[in-house]
């Protein structure tokens, strides 16, 4: 998931939810955007529990290419 | 006072080249006067390609035209501007060729602090007048970044913070530091060639442009044209985090959001991954009680249905039809008892009167049955007999046979 599908994701799950609140919607309907719900929820959380802190330094190579080196601080 | 090096001519019979009294005006200048502080306002500013910088020093009666070489101006940490009053040491030298005296400018620096705000409020109207501070041109910083580009000193505390306050807040992004001076001579040229190269990368969701706290001087590569001009071009968005709370420098107008310092910067840059977690799961958590609820009440509307008198019906009506059915096989079994009570009885009398009406019964009370052996009839009279006859007996118990010997009539 991209950086722009997370948030494009956490607003779709909070439009199913809204939908279901609504209660216009038949059974099938329900469960099938329930499953995208839960889908959704579950590739979200797995975005957040990244927490490996890298910090990188950018260099310019002389070719013009560029090269990244992990830096500590 | 000086003295030409050569005699002067009083007559026309001595004369000098022009090169010859050039010559004697450059000595002249160039040794009577000393490296002097010159102030004056700047007009006519050009920094050539070359890498020099021509400009005019004037002031309310009179203006000299200056160079700064370029070996010279490189340490500039300011762009001089139009309109700047400044302070130039220099040397007067005469340049022959165009017949014109000029200053040789050593070090410049602007006049007062004073100078520098004027040369900014100067800027923020050009820039501002070009349309760079406009709301239309300022992209959107992006929600859940993943990479965030930096650049800021590699050794300043600002860095220190953002990487503390992105890391609480959001501990999976990566960092992508550009270091750079953030003042005094060369900064500005850095900062520009930091962005530019950000860029090229390419791999970054946003970049954070900015610097801790410090006087006007200090910031100033943050109030450069080519800092704004490179921050206004920028593909990725920009937060510009010049360290100081309330004032506010030309990066932060034409940058894409501005932060009073690079701390909140970080914070906006980034959410909070554990207030996202729990939002996360209480939108789980809704969406699983919706979908529990919709299907509890089609549940109870299930069961209203199957409890509902026109649906049971059915069942109810075989349920009755099973009873009767029983009620009947009941009073069936009755009747049937009854009738075979009834036919046993009348068997029973029947059979008794039968027996009562048994002709060997009578046999018991002494009476005897006559039969014709051969035929086996009942010989009822007498005159079917004729003495010699055979005649069978039976009594009650046994029989014998018979010969008749006399008829004797009645």
């Amino acid at each position: 998931m991209s950086k722009n599908t997370f948030e494009g994701s956490m607003k779709r799950l909070e439009e199913i939810v809204e939908q279901l609140d609504s209660g216009k919607l038949s059974l099938d309907e329900s469960l099938k955007i329930f499953e995208e719900g839960i889908e959704l929820s579950n590739a979200c959380s797995e975005k957040l529990k990244q927490a490996e802190k890298r910090i990188k330094t950018l260099l310019k190579k002389e070719d013009g290419n560029f090269q990244l080196e992990l830096v500590s601080f | 006072m000086a003295s030409f090096e050569f005699e002067i001519p009083e007559t026309t019979s001595r004369k000098l080249t022009v090169s010859e009294l050039t010559h004697e005006i450059k000595f002249l200048l160039e040794t009577s006067i000393p490296v002097v502080w010159v102030e004056g306002e700047i007009s006519n500013f050009k920094h050539h390609s070359s890498g020099h910088i021509y400009l005019t020093l004037k002031d309310e009666l009179a203006q000299i035209p200056c160079v700064m070489w370029r070996s010279r101006n490189a340490g500039l940490f300011f762009t001089p501007q139009d309109g700047m009053k400044v302070l130039a040491q220099g040397q007067v030298t005469v340049y022959e060729k165009r017949g014109a005296y000029q200053l040789d400018i050593l070090q410049l620096k602007p006049a007062g602090v004073g100078e520098l705000q004027l040369a900014f409020e100067q800027l923020k109207r050009k820039l501002k007048a070009e349309g760079l501070f406009e709301e239309h041109h300022k992209q959107p910083i992006p929600f859940f970044p993943e990479r965030i580009g930096i650049v800021t000193s590699p050794t300043g505390a600002a860095l220190h913070d953002m990487i503390t306050v992105i890391h609480r807040r959001n501990p999976g992004v990566e960092i992508i530091l550009r270091p750079v001076k953030v003042q005094g001579e060369g900064a500005a040229t850095e900062i520009v060639a930091a962005i530019s190269e950000l860029n090229d990368f390419g791999e970054v969701d946003l970049i954070i442009v900015g610097r801790g706290g410090g006087s006007i001087e200090d910031l100033w590569a943050f109030n450069e044209e080519a800092v704004a001009r490179a921050i206004f071009h920028s593909k990725i968005p920009i937060i510009s985090a010049v360290g100081h709370e309330v004032d506010f420098c030309i990066s932060d107008f034409v940058a894409d959001l501005r932060a009073p310092t690079p701390s909140v910067a970080a914070e906006l840059a980034v959410p909070d991954t554990h207030e996202l977690a729990q939002h996360l799961r209480m939108l789980r958590e809704q969406a699983i009680s919706r979908i529990t609820d919709k299907i509890q009440s089609y549940w109870e509307q299930l069961k209203q249905i199957n409890t509902s008198y026109g649906f049971r019906r059915p069942a109810d009506l075989i349920q009755q039809y099973y009873q009767r059915l029983d009620e009947l096989y009941n009073s069936l079994s009755k009747s049937m008892v009854h009738y075979l009570l009834l036919q046993n009885e009348r068997l029973n009398a029947l059979h008794k009167n039968l027996l009562t009406l048994n002709p060997t019964a009578i046999l018991a009370r002494g009476y005897s049955i006559c039969f014709d052996p051969k035929t086996g009839t009942v010989i009822k009279s007498v005159q079917q007999l004729k003495p010699e006859d055979t005649i069978k007996i039976q009594f009650h118990q046994g029989k014998a046979l018979s010969e008749i010997k006399q008829i004797e009539s009645e």
